[in-house]
């Protein structure tokens, strides 16, 4: 068939053809001679508009656009896992061994490796009528996951034919399924998946999980449900992309999905490097063993960085089909949404706030909505929790990005200039943020520690929230003369900030903090606060008390007492009852 | 078959159009010859059809609609590049204007260069010293980093960076393998001396690689400077290994001239009306510094711009911000107390630093005696604030210890000679010297092994 569709205009990523009627709308096309992969974005019955994902320095009208008949989607199957692909799910190794240190545009790589052979385990029989979503396949894909192939979503019918168990490459058939229709399906160890489409699911569960991150101030303060929501907004230099390393690193998913989103080429590579030589401490294998790597950096071109956050939600949306608990963090979604507002400009679509598009806050949703904890269509449960980072123009949190990603995200991490400029990380505000899964969490943290956790959390959350409103006064008039009740509280906050919410990413111990040494430190700290007031109430001068070092000492035992010392926490409150006792 | 079309159709700026053009491709250069003889360069903006949207470099005063004949060349901007190219002064447009002839290329690339692979970058982290106290110690420039100075007019940027190119120490960098690439965008006539003469007296005049586009020449030719500059370094530091410190003055210059450019082709403007991709075509130039596998070579960015009436939340430095890996903030009041270089410690923060630095780098105190100077330096700051409400006389005797060490800090540590090379260990005991002025109590991001060995309150 003659193709007749050709290039007519050409202006930065977006390319327009005339009088093209067989496109769909959000179909995958290939631009020019080089086969740049482009997108449909817009039809009118004269001009057909696409976005390039790639440079278009070169194109010249008249080159030719070819249609795939499929819109843009993802190949999903084994060998995901351990790999790095640009915003459209191309492996960067790949490219790299074709092309050199520079990317060079239309490369032809399979998203996925081809030739290598999987050991196959069929689980699946002749006769069997299986669903969509059920599992037909098992394979090792790393030595800790374990990958199960499903029929796709929208098949059901009959298994007319298995083959033996063995070692299979990706485009084989291990099984033939013949659906109602008397139509026979080859499976494969792969399938495709529409990028912008969500897969379904049984049924949506609630958030009653938490993801534990080993991070202090998120785990007792601001707690993150499995299939939760979260946003960490934070001007440049507050760590942003710090604590999306130190939740990817420690946090209890079976599975990671980090997406580098427009952000720094020396990051990535600090995370691939980084996240090889870390060792999972539940497996004792490499991080990489669970983790995906989706990196399109700020140079590389803006419509592959708006496909990226897709690229990995609809991965992230794989493995929870599995019954995995997938993380996903977006580093950073104001660069995703940027790419919108940049591509929306040259389309010249009439801008909303401060020129992005008036259809932001309505594709945040979309997005945000993929998470979740969820019935799988197999029967088991799995769950997407998605960690979003924004960055806000000039540090100002009522941008549009900001403030649409708050209405759609359930956890709120501000992170602050002030201090992170004092060295304070992870610098995230307890005055500014929240965390709305705190009450569908609360039986889960019950159960599992005791209800004295949520009451310490919430002392320690009043301390806190007493001292700020104290610090006002201390601005205007200085601390002295506060009376000495209001001075221990001063005290006892600043031992909460800089022992218990301070964390420091570089100590071995510190890095990440089980729950249950959380709550020991917390009740370590109350315990002296307590014993504290009793004596000041006996109008004995605070100073006495601080001369003992106690308040020193328990800033500093987050270093003294090891993660697999819980016991140590006993002598610290043993102490703090002598020494107090001491003074009268 | 070469054809050369007559005439343009409408003329708006610095971009003109034409109409009936064939086998144009997009990005492509093409050269405008005037009918008295003069020859301009223009690139291929926008294409509809056989309507097509070209930017001239030089502007387009004197062209009307008849009196030109355009002809296009059919490749996109090259940059021709040989060895010899060190030691050259180009214009802003990378053609030679200290009258020693044409390059002789070796080789032509495109400027507007190709992403690295992420794959393929090397991690940085060989730091470089550049004996100034308050950037060793508390902001760490990395071999390959992308670490620019927010300044304001009338601040001692210049001094900052010709000191920084003078003191330099690059490990694995002699003089046979290092190289500056200067590129000016927008500067005075005088700016771009002082940097010539300071290059000269410290010797490395040889070894640097010109780039003027001056404040009177042509605006358009600013958008192209830097990608001239940068493929330049990437030539040398990825085919000829060597490491090049590329030095860009002044970025707010280069982004007034994107927004003027892309307000004549009529786009969306964004925020304070410059485009919405001043993002991504920011970052298309400061990620192009780094290492790759397979070369010892290395670009290290070195971008100065002054923050528009000392905002550090204007589009430029805030885009900026979040593209390079970190920034040297100056300020002004330190400079008005005739400190030198005003380098304001709080803001200013180096990404890269962490792993660059310590046992085997540096010394292993270091990242300790940093946060605790920056910790410190902070309660500093706020002693002050409460100082000027509550007089000094009426603050807490730990407090009035912090302003004590707010001055020392200032005096002793941010202030330093402009030609006063100290050296990193210098540097830190000068660090724990300053903080053994305060209470040990005090020193809570430090462990006690290291306040017993270096604490001498």
């Amino acid at each position: 068939m003659e193709n007749n569709n050709v290039i007519y205009g050409i202006n930065g990523p977006v390319v327009t053809v005339k009088n093209a009627d067989s496109f769909e709308i959000m179909e995958m096309v290939y631009v020019g001679t080089q086969k740049l992969v482009g997108e449909i974005i817009g039809i009118t019955d004269e001009f057909t508009t696409i976005q390039v994902y790639e440079e278009t320095t070169g194109l010249k009208p008249g080159d030719p656009v070819e249609g795939t008949g499929a819109p843009m989607n993802v190949l999903l199957g084994p060998g995901i896992l351990d790999n790095i692909f640009d915003g459209i799910e191309r492996p960067l190794k790949a490219i790299e061994e074709q092309s050199g240190a520079f990317i060079s545009r239309g490369a032809a790589v399979s998203s996925l490796d081809d030739t290598k052979l999987w050991n196959v385990t069929v689980k699946v029989k002749v006769g069997d009528r299986l669903s969509g979503g059920q599992v037909y396949a098992t394979l090792p894909e790393t030595p800790i996951i374990e990958h199960r192939l499903m029929v796709p979503p929208a098949l059901s019918g009959e298994i007319v034919k298995v083959m033996p168990d063995g070692e299979y490459k990706l485009f084989d058939t291990v099984a033939v399924i013949r659906d109602d229709e008397n139509v026979e399906h080859n499976l494969t160890l792969c399938q495709k998946w529409p990028i912008r489409t969500s897969r379904p699911v049984r049924d949506r569960l609630s958030s009653s999980v938490p993801l534990i991150t080993g991070q202090r101030v998120i785990d007792t303060l601001f707690p993150i449900a499995k299939g939760g929501t979260a946003a960490i907004p934070g001007g440049f230099g507050t760590g942003k992309t710090m604590t999306q390393h130190q939740l990817a690193k420690w946090c209890d998913a079976d599975i990671i999905i980090y997406v580098g989103c427009g952000e720094r080429g020396n990051e990535m590579s600090q995370v691939l490097e980084e996240f090889s030589e870390l060792i999972d401490p539940k497996s004792q294998r490499p991080m990489t063993d669970r983790t995906v790597l989706i990196a399109n950096t700020s140079n590389m071109p803006v419509a592959a960085r708006e496909a990226s956050i897709y690229t990995g939600i609809t991965l992230g949306e794989y493995y929870r089909d599995m019954g995995y608990h997938v993380a996903m963090m977006a580093d950073s979604t104001s660069r995703w949404a940027e790419a919108l507002r940049e591509i929306s400009g040259r389309l010249e679509e009439m801008p909303a706030e401060e020129g992005f598009p008036a259809y932001l806050p309505s594709r945040l949703a979309e997005f945000y909505e993929r998470g979740g904890r969820a019935e799988v269509l197999s029967g088991g449960e799995g769950s997407v929790t998605l960690i979003g980072a924004v960055s806000p123009q000039g540090s100002d949190f009522s941008e549009p990005v900001t403030q649409n990603t708050k209405r759609f995200t359930r956890c709120f991490w501000a992170l602050d200039k002030s201090l992170a400029y004092a060295r304070h990380y992870p610098a995230i505000n307890w005055m500014d943020s929240y965390s709305e899964y705190f009450n569908d969490l609360d039986p889960w943290f019950r159960e599992n520690l005791g209800d004295d956790f949520i009451e310490y959390r919430n002392r320690i959350s009043a301390l806190l929230q007493e001292e700020s409103s104290l610090m006002e006064i201390v601005k205007l008039i200085g601390s002295d003369v506060l009376p000495d009740d209001q001075k221990l509280v001063i005290e006892t906050a600043r031992v909460i900030r800089v022992g218990f919410l301070q964390q420091n990413a570089f100590h071995a111990d510190d890095t990440y903090v089980p729950l249950e040494k959380q709550k020991l430190m917390m009740k370590t700290i109350l315990h002296l606060h307590e014993k504290a007031k009793d004596i000041v109430i006996r109008n004995i001068p605070l100073s006495k008390i601080i001369k003992l070092g106690l308040f020193d000492k328990l800033s500093k035992m987050k270093y003294d007492i090891p993660n697999n010392k819980p016991e140590m926490f006993d002598d610290y409150i043993e102490e703090i009852t002598t020494k107090l006792s001491t003074i009268s | 078959m070469i054809i050369d079309y007559v005439g343009v159709k409408e003329i708006n700026g610095s971009l003109i159009v034409m109409d009936g053009v064939k086998g144009v491709s997009n990005e492509e250069i093409v050269d405008i010859s005037l009918d008295n003889g003069t020859v301009r360069q223009g690139r291929m903006v926008q294409i509809e059809g056989e309507k097509i949207v070209i930017q001239v470099f030089e502007g387009t005063r004197r062209i009307s609609l008849k009196n030109t004949r355009t002809r296009l060349t059919g490749h996109p901007m090259e940059m021709p590049l040989s060895p010899e190219i060190i030691g050259r002064v180009l214009d802003g447009a990378g053609r030679p204007i200290d009258g020693l002839g044409d390059i002789f290329p070796v080789k032509k690339a495109n400027i507007n260069g190709t992403p690295i692979n992420p794959v393929s970058r090397i991690y940085p982290k060989n730091y470089i010293n550049t004996g100034i106290s308050t950037i060793d110690t508390l902001m760490t420039l990395i071999r390959g980093q992308k670490l620019p100075i927010f300044s304001g007019s009338g601040m001692k940027h210049n001094d900052l960076a010709v000191q920084i190119v003078r003191q330099a120490k690059i490990s694995g960098a002699d003089s046979t393998n290092f190289g500056v690439v200067f590129a000016a965008m927008g500067v005075q006539k005088d700016v771009a001396e002082y940097f010539k003469k300071s290059f000269e007296e410290s010797g490395v005049l040889s070894r640097v690689v010109m780039l003027l586009n001056l404040s009177n020449d042509p605006i358009i030719e600013r958008t192209l400077t830097p990608r001239c500059a940068l493929t330049i370094a990437e030539y040398l530091a990825f085919e000829l290994d060597m490491h090049i410190l590329v030095i860009m003055t002044d970025m707010t210059s280069y982004a007034e001239a994107l927004r003027e450019f892309s307000s004549s082709k009529g786009e969306i403007p964004g925020r304070k009306g410059y485009p919405g991709y001043l993002y991504s075509d920011l970052a298309s130039l400061y990620e192009r510094a780094g290492m790759i596998k397979g070369h010892s070579g290395s670009v290290t960015q070195i971008p100065i711009l002054t923050m528009p009436n000392d905002d550090i939340t204007h589009p430029i430095p805030d885009l900026t911000g979040y593209i390079t890996e970190g920034q040297i903030v100056l300020d002004r009041s330190l400079q008005g107390q005739g400190l030198y270089p005003p380098v304001s410690v709080l803001p200013s923060l180096s990404r890269l630093m962490k792993d660059g630095i310590g046992e085997g780098y540096t010394r292993g105190d270091h990242q300790a005696l940093a946060n605790q100077l920056f910790a410190s330096y902070a309660k500093v700051i706020d002693a002050r604030s409460l100082a000027s409400v509550i007089g000094e006389e009426e603050l807490s005797p730990t407090d009035k210890k912090y302003i004590e060490f707010g001055k020392l800090f200032e005096s002793k540590f941010v202030n330093q000679g402009f030609s006063e090379n100290r050296s990193i260990e210098q540097s830190l005991d000068l660090g724990w010297e300053l903080l053994s002025t305060l209470p040990r109590a005090e020193l809570d991001r430090v462990d006690d092994e290291l306040l017993d060995r270096y604490y001498k309150g």
